[in-house]
């Protein structure tokens, strides 16, 4: 029976390891890049690898930038994972200046020239803030990471998690029905795995996610 | 802080995994997909699996191995072997590899290594780089391709660099005297490397001790480090290995 938890799928990267996530804990996910589906979803995953800018014209092609913005203000709960994540702010340094769903207001930029580019590997995330998204995973936990670029959100009350990679960046944002993370929970062990557990009890839960 | 990775590496053949891992308590060690969990459950970071069947029906059988190992082990899978075009490389991402790993095709057809960056990104294209050192008035480190069994007329660092140029996001490294003779990685290759290049670099090829871990990490300034037979052949645990290196303040995840 469907879940109601709706993997958007606009051909960027290995979906098959979120779908398998979810099925392990027991969820069938459908996968979609129809704007009808993600219209009657119950919660929607935003994934995605590669580059900012060719899968901004690809959501818009598919007419899913406006359903997304448009759910999203109506509580839709919505995680967004590695690019997925940057796709929600306003705008992405990658390839001139491209904008983006601008569902949480800031910029992507490019990760300090110093460290190896892609940050790639498995890195710590701080919880500075508390959230039910974390629940059962202790601070300083490792996850697996593997970007160029980065979110800054102009309002950082969203900021729940951060990761040290030259810089501290944001690698977890929460607002309301939004919650996003920079790093891969389907490539980080039981301890990802916790993470989608926790986002889809918040989602299907009801609660302020 | 960014933890230093420790990968196993199988050798699959016709879907199987070939070299002994007759250690492991498995009811089957040969299968793949039970060696991958055996993996994931001892704490290794990211799994590399080379099919050396190279052949279309190989290259098929490793796409419905993938897929059934992504099914369980939640960690990041490189998958290497004959791949020749981006038909090949997609199918496998589509399998559930999170990187392909281009060797031979990589110097035959450097096209193949920016036509997949940009159709896939960098963060999935390693470029696997054999090399043997040439020793002469100027020592240099020779490119092998074809399994190690042809030599071509490129400098490994060059090569490297061009590699990153053109897109690749992570460069393997296996130095070709050392692999096999567990007597430890060539660290200076290593260094080499790590320090033309700007992403990150796995040492591959020699591992015999946790301490030569240790040496390609901290001398090598190697990202990661790759070792198949000291762990299939139960030398170590991967567990061993990390308190090893963090009892020596390299950076690991448990």
């Amino acid at each position: 029976m469907s879940s109601g938890i709706v993997i958007v799928d606009y051909g960027a990267g290995n979906l098959r390891s979120v779908i398998n996530a979810l099925r392990t804990l027991g969820h069938e996910p459908e996968v979609s890049a129809d704007p009808r589906q993600i219209a009657l979803a119950r919660a929607v995953i935003l994934p995605g690898v590669g580059a900012g800018g060719p899968a901004m014209e690809e959501l818009d092609k598919l007419n899913l930038s406006d359903t997304l913005r448009r759910r999203v203000q109506q509580k839709l709960p919505l995680l967004g994972v590695c690019l997925g994540l940057q796709l929600l702010m306003s705008a992405t340094e990658e390839g001139g200046l491209v904008p983006c769903l601008g569902i949480v207001p800031g910029l992507v930029k490019k990760l300090p020239e110093e460290g190896k580019t892609p940050h790639m590997g498995w890195n710590q995330v701080k919880q500075v803030k508390p959230h039910p998204i974390f629940d059962g995973i202790p601070d300083n936990a490792n996850f697996y990471f593997v970007h160029s670029y980065y979110a800054e959100p102009e309002n950082s009350s969203v900021v729940v998690g951060t990761t040290d990679y030259g810089i501290n960046f944001c690698s977890v944002l929460a607002s309301g029905n939004v919650i996003a993370t920079q790093f891969h929970p389907e490539k980080s062990g039981a301890t990802g795995l916790k993470f989608y557990d926790n986002f889809i009890k918040l989602a299907m839960g009801g609660q302020a996610c | 802080m960014l933890t230093r990775r420790i990968i196993p590496c199988l050798d699959v053949k016709q879907g199987r995994v070939v070299k002994g891992t007759s250690f492991v308590k498995l009811k089957d060690a040969g299968d793949p997909v039970e060696l991958a969990d055996y993996y994931y459950k001892a704490g290794a970071d990211e799994l590399v699996f080379l099919d050396i069947t190279a052949t279309p029906e190989g290259r098929q059988t490793m796409a419905s191995v993938v897929e059934r190992i992504s099914e369980k082990v939640f960690m990041p899978l490189t998958v290497g072997g004959g791949l020749r075009s981006i038909e090949d490389i997609h199918r496998l991402l589509r399998a559930g590899a999170d990187k392909v790993s281009l060797n031979t095709s990589a110097v035959m057809n450097q096209r193949l290594i920016s036509d997949g960056a940009e159709r896939f990104g960098s963060q999935c294209m390693v470029v696997a780089i054999d090399a043997k050192k040439n020793e002469g008035a100027v020592p240099w480190w020779q490119v092998y391709v074809s399994s190690g069994q042809q030599p071509v007329e490129l400098d490994a660092v060059d090569w490297a660099r061009r590699a990153v140029a053109l897109g690749a996001g992570e460069i393997l490294l296996t130095s070709m005297d050392a692999d096999g003779h567990r007597a430890g990685y060539d660290i200076e290759l290593t260094r080499a490397i790590s320090e033309a290049v700007n992403v990150p670099v796995i040492a591959s090829g020699g591992a015999g001790t946790l301490e030569d871990l240790y040496l390609a990490l901290a001398e090598g300034k190697a990202d990661a480090v790759l070792a198949a037979s000291i762990f299939h052949y139960g030398v170590h645990t991967v567990a061993e290995a990390k308190e090893y290196l963090a009892k020596k303040g390299v950076p690991v995840r448990f």
